[in-house]
């Protein structure tokens, strides 16, 4: 895992070098401080020295300020190299997940993806931070005082021998059996998390079925999982603490049994003997310092796991190489459409097709209906135009070419498509438009929003295009959303424009306009229509009629009603009330 | 970079107002009343009370434990130097052992109980704070962006249980500890504490500088984290819309400019978080040196002697330890009570207004015909509170609007003086063009919005004389969005009603015309919805939420443009379950698509919120006006 994440510290390599040597540096005056001491104690005093005590005095405090100041500079490294790395990793994740395909995507689910980004990110970036603080100064720290103690007596030294292997055994237990429990409580923060933004999204359903008592229910068993969860975790955790306080006073008892003995025989000074237990006390608590990191570590561990799953997955969607893109150009020539015997499934789990044996042309600048069923693979058919997913067998050729042989950022420029799910972003209505074309003026923007039938209650909001939009858009109604999604999708000024089902909420009336508007303006522009009213794809060059996601006829208005039994239907349960007139 | 940085800060900024509900509040920067929301925590813990009292005695004893093995070290080895042997000295030596391992076990007892604790009481803040949220009114949730509302449950929540956890019981050991070591030092030398309590007085100083400053970048730094946050939550839900528009790059560049200005408070904050530790270590040093100084001086002049000094010092070290530890807490009992107060803040809004006092319950009917309250009875009724007892009306589903004026800011009217009725078992249909106030009309009736003027009433009780969660179970909605939750689509049905069996929510679902699909799906009702329905289509995701309000099974219905997704054969498919389902409710039903309202019993024709025409089908088109003109094609609505 570190191998994996190395990388990310690159940038920031200088101060995550020098850290632990300024660390190191504090380390060593920290240990000279106590030296500098004994000097006075056993020599000052007794010699009765007022000059040696005043000047070890001064050079004790120029050595603390010295030491504040690497302190100082080492605390400032340590948060340059850990944070910048925090950011490096979230950055290359970010980019990462904007890689990804629609099916990768739908795998992930969005609240895990969240998760990554935020929670889990930060808790390898706070191991970080504690680790460069903390895993240099507590080892060298351990070295210095374990020398020197042995340089005291070396028999007594062995004590620490019998220590710290028992030591290190029941920290490798602890964290061994802590790992799968901090996965286990990461992955219920994930269910706790979902059932918030589930019941946030959903509000208005919750309150209309009045199930609040329902949902409380709901999220205090995810609460109460998590919980427990985290008590198994944390229990096993903090055994740590007093396990390694057990072996300092141990030690220590130890130290002072047989210690003492030695004084009594002469072999050792009662001053040594002091420094001797200062000094186990030191290495132990190096251990603890070493142990806290350790345990951190695994929590980060299944963090650190969960950020790589992102990062070594694929964007699920071949691109050209850039030379055969090169090679080959990499433009789309026209809006012309041809689907040849095209399969698609969402997954390669999924045992039914969505799409079976789908072929047919469409020349540039021709006006497409699609109509068919609710599921019977309208949306899917379309989404394989732009590549949003790839077909599981056939091809598609746009302007000519397989769509797989242009770089999906020339062919989503060529194709435009308003989702059905349409979201509006926190930010103007104009930054919102800019989406489909960055530079684009007041003049332009209104002019698009004229074909989208969008400029009339744009130019009565008060802020007009400076207007602000919430999350989602929340302050618009239904149809007026989707007309601005139509209005920044034609701002792409595209050669093929997919609406799916776009205008479902806008009015009878206003849907007559957009297509007069999209008639004049849009002339030369392939344009693909999905729609429940037969009134929006009446008048398009062509109708294909989907049925059970196959193509059950394809032809103008006129001959469909002739020869499809479908569309007969269609048009028949839609035109009882005029026909009275 | 800043300026970039200031622009997003103005737009996070004035998005809480954009919003048409009462407006958001700037975000609350720093604990503004530090206090009360102590205090408050407080109450929280102290529903553990007696836990929390006997691990704040554990912490005492393991303090006084820790200071007394340290203290007994000196006569032992004294006694070494005396030429006692260990087993001379073995009943010391035990004695010693006891107290390390009393002090090891109050520790570890201590430290059990805490995180016991802190769990305990997070759960409890976790689950008030969300059952808080679920009785805000919707207005609320319009002016707050999810990822706001989300980090109160993340970041907020995280902060106070790290608090919680582990910086309460070091705070009381460390205090513990002061006031210990600080008797001894004073009983060892009063002229040494003085220029102890000298320099105590620079460290704190010196705390105070360095915690300002630190407190300061950890608000930016918590800001910019609650902005990135934002962004990435805003960006994963829309991520579609984004690779549809080749705009991963724009994107990538704004996360950068938030990104990285959360690098650089964060990178500041930290530091002055790490400083805190060399900065007490180190001045702790200084004040070893003068002591060292100024006690082998005195040592010269006969007024201490050796071994006072040398004891004095380790006391030295054990005295600034546990300030620098107070100090290093300090940061987190800082995010923990500004965390503390955002999820106060939160539990503090007012919750919607329900004075309502009418209930409905299941009634029977005795042998003279007198009706009474029957858990098991055929019929709901209306139980009214009187004076002396109880009036029961049966719910019959009528519902009147009198000249009722709303809108969603008081300066903006959405309607003006509305009147209608619909009689138990009619079928109102609202047409209009998009913004002429449909919506608005069912948010009124179930109260999700407060009128202004006028009245509504339901079976003549006026709606706000009935509990509210009693008036929404007397009326089914099928939403103009469609919400589904992470469960098999068996769940999503029997939501509706949640005590309705396997066999009524198959039923509901072939009413709506889902049965087909969903048998095609490979675990059929046990197939499991991704986020929000995603794996089906907006048509299918319409269809199953009919099935959900037919399994409810309410007087009153209302259809929010309930199939503009489902196409028009599939809608005259399930023409016949509608009916059936419409037959004796009534039923408040908007639409575009004109044919959808023909059958209507009277269909009101809206604009700029007033009703322009009303009447059925045939009355309207003979008035030959608005409707007559959509219906024809002649007029257009805008």
């Amino acid at each position: 895992m570190i191998k994996k994440l190395a990388p990310f510290m690159r940038r920031y390599r200088v101060p995550a070098i020098l850290c632990p040597v300024a660390i190191i540096l504090e380390v060593i005056i920290d240990v000279s401080i106590p030296l500098l001491m004994a000097d006075i104690v056993d020599r000052g005093i007794p010699n009765q020295d007022v000059a040696l005590i005043t000047r070890t005095g001064m050079l004790m405090i120029g050595l603390a300020l010295f030491a504040l100041l690497v302190g100082v500079s080492s605390s400032w490294l340590a948060s340059t190299a850990a944070m910048g790395f925090g950011s490096e990793i979230r950055k290359r994740l970010f980019s990462r997940i904007q890689t990804f395909s629609f099916a990768r995507l739908d795998k992930f689910g969005v609240p895990t993806l969240i998760t990554r980004l935020t929670n889990d990110v930060n808790n390898v970036q706070n191991l970080t931070m504690m680790g460069l603080r903390m895993a240099f100064r507590a080892p060298f720290m351990m070295i210095m005082a374990l020398v020197l103690a042995i340089r005291i007596n070396s028999s007594l030294a062995m004590v620490f021998f019998v220590a710290i292997p028992i030591l290190t055994v029941g920290l490798g237990l602890i964290m061994s059996n802590a790992y799968p429990r901090f996965r286990a409580l990461q992955r219920k923060l994930d269910k706790l998390n979902s059932t918030v933004q589930e019941n946030l999204i959903s509000i208005r359903v919750v309150k209309a079925f009045v199930r609040s008592t329902f949902e409380k229910d709901r999220f205090r068993n995810a609460n109460q999982d998590l919980r427990d969860r985290a008590l198994k975790a944390i229990r096993l955790v903090i055994l740590n603490g007093p396990m390694m306080q057990l072996a300092i006073y141990a030690c220590i008892i130890a130290v002072l049994w047989f210690g003492g003995g030695m004084v009594r025989s002469g072999d050792m000074l009662t001053g040594q003997l002091i420094s001797f237990i200062s000094y186990v006390n030191q290495i132990l608590r190096s251990l603890m310092m070493l142990s806290m990191v350790f345990i951190f570590s695994v929590r980060a561990k299944a963090s650190g796991e969960r950020v790589i799953e992102i990062l070594e997955t694929d964007s699920g969607m071949i691109e050209p190489d850039p030379e055969t893109l090169e090679m080959m150009g990499d433009e789309v020539q026209d809006g012309s459409v041809e689907f040849r015997s095209v399969e698609f499934r969402y997954s390669e789990e999924a045992e039914q097709n969505v799409l079976s044996d789908i072929s047919f042309k469409i020349r540039s600048g021709e006006t497409i209906g699609i109509i068919g069923a609710t599921g019977s693979g309208k949306t899917s058919l379309v989404s394989l135009i732009p590549r949003l997913y790839d077909a599981t067998a056939g091809e598609i050729l746009v302007g000519g070419r397989d769509v797989r042989d242009y770089s999906l950022k020339t062919l989503r420029d060529a194709v435009a498509v308003v989702l059905q799910n349409n979201t509006l972003f926190t930010g103007t209505i104009r930054e919102n438009l800019q989406w489909g074309k960055e530079d684009a003026n007041d003049e332009e923007l209104m002019a698009v929003c004229q074909t989208a039938q969008a400029a009339e209650f744009i130019e009565e909001m008060p802020e007009g295009l400076d207007t602000m939009l919430g999350q989602g858009g929340v302050n618009l109604s239904g149809g007026q959303k989707q007309r601005l999604c139509i209005a920044r999708a034609l701002l792409k000024y595209p050669k093929i424009i997919i609406l799916d089902d776009s205008t479902s909420a806008v009015d009878t009336a206003t849907d007559r306009r957009l297509r007069q508007g999209f008639a004049e303006t849009l002339q030369d522009v392939t344009v693909i229509i999905i729609a429940q009213r037969i009134n929006s794809i009446q008048h398009a060059d062509r109708i294909l009629v989907l049925d059970d996601g196959r193509i059950n006829g394809i032809g103008t208005h006129d001959e469909l009603m002739e020869q499809n039994e479908i569309y007969r239907d269609v048009y028949n349960s839609q035109q009882e009330g005029v026909k009275d007139q | 970079m800043s300026q970039d940085w200031e622009k997003v800060k103005n737009t996070r900024r004035q998005q809480g107002i954009g919003g048409h509900g009462p407006g958001g509040r700037p975000r609350l920067e720093k604990p503004k009343n530090a206090g009360k929301t102590l205090w408050r925590l407080f109450t929280y813990l102290s529903n553990f009370r007696p836990v929390v009292v006997l691990a704040i005695l554990l912490t005492i004893v393991a303090s006084l434990c820790n200071i007394a093995g340290t203290y007994m070290l000196k006569p032992l080895i004294n006694g070494f130097g005396a030429g006692l042997t260990p087993m001379d000295q073995i009943g010391q030596i035990i004695q010693m052992a006891i107290v390390y391992v009393v002090a090891v076990v109050a520790d570890w007892l201590n430290s059990l109980l805490m995180v016991q604790t802190a769990q305990r009481t997070i759960f409890r803040i976790r689950n008030d704070l969300f059952a808080h949220l679920q009785d805000l009114p919707i207005s609320y949730f319009d002016s707050k962006t999810h990822g706001e509302l989300m980090s109160r449950f993340t970041n907020d929540v995280d902060n106070v249980n790290v608090a919680l956890e582990q910086s309460l019981s070091q705070v009381i050991s460390s205090i513990v500890t002061i006031v210990t070591v600080f008797i001894v030092m004073l009983i060892l030398s009063p002229i040494l504490t003085v220029a102890v309590v000298g320099m105590l007085a620079v460290i704190l100083l010196s705390l105070n500088f360095i915690g300002k400053r630190s407190a300061k970048y950890f608000r930016r730094q918590q800001q910019a984290l609650g902005y990135l946050n934002g962004h990435i939550e805003e960006a994963m839900l829309g991520q579609k819309v984004i690779k549809v528009f080749n705009h991963e790059e724009q994107t990538k560049a704004d996360f950068a400019v938030l990104n990285e200005e959360l690098r650089s408070s964060a990178t500041l904050a930290q530091t002055f978080a790490g400083v805190m530790m060399p900065l007490m270590s180190n001045l702790s040093y200084v004040l070893y040196a003068i002591v060292a100084m100024g006690g082998a001086l005195l040592t010269i002049n006969g007024v201490l002697d050796v071994g006072t000094i040398a004891a004095y010092l380790t006391y030295i070290r054990a005295f600034t330890m546990p300030i620098s530890n107070i100090a290093n807490q300090l940061n987190m009992l800082l995010a923990a009570l500004a965390g503390a107060e955002r999820i106060f803040e939160v539990m503090d809004q007012p919750v919607e207004v329900d004075t309502g006092t009418v209930t409905m319950v299941r009634t029977s009917r005795d042998d003279d015909g007198r009706v009474f309250e029957d858990p098991k009875g055929p019929r709901w009724s209306w139980k009214i509170p009187r004076e002396d007892g109880f009036d029961f009306r049966l719910v019959r589903g009528d519902v009147r609007f009198d000249s009722v004026t709303f809108g969603y800011t008081p300066e903006k009217g959405v309607l003006k003086s509305v009147t209608l009725y619909a009689k138990p078992g009619q079928k109102i249909a609202f047409v209009g063009s998009t913004g002429a106030g449909k919506t608005t009309i069912t948010n009124l009736i179930n109260r999700f919005y407060e009128i202004q003027d006028g009245s509504i009433t339901y079976d003549g009780i006026p709606i706000n004389e009935i509990r509210k969660s009693d008036l929404r179970q007397a009326m089914g909605m099928v939403l103009q969005d469609v919400h589904l939750f992470q469960d098999t689509i068996r769940e999503n049905i029997r939501y509706g009603r949640l005590d309705a069996t396997d066999e009524e929510v198959i039923e509901a679902a072939k009413l709506a015309n889902a049965h087909s699909f969903i048998m095609k799906l490979p675990d059929g009702y046990d197939t499991v919805l991704t986020g929000d329905g995603d794996n089906l289509s907006q048509g299918q995701r319409q269809l199953l939420s009919i099935a959900r309000a037919a399994v409810a099974d309410p007087p009153v219905l209302i259809l929010d443009e309930a199939t503009s997704s489902v196409d028009t054969r599939t809608e005259k498919q399930i023409e016949h379950g509608m009916d059936q389902l419409m037959l004796g409710r009534t039923t408040l039903a908007i639409a575009h698509r004109l044919s959808t309202v023909r059958n209507a019993n009277a269909i009101m024709v809206l604009e700029n919120g007033e009703i322009i025409e009303r009447g059925d089908h045939d009355d309207l088109l003979l008035q030959n006006g608005r409707y007559y003109e959509l219906y024809t094609g002649i007029s257009e609505l805008t």
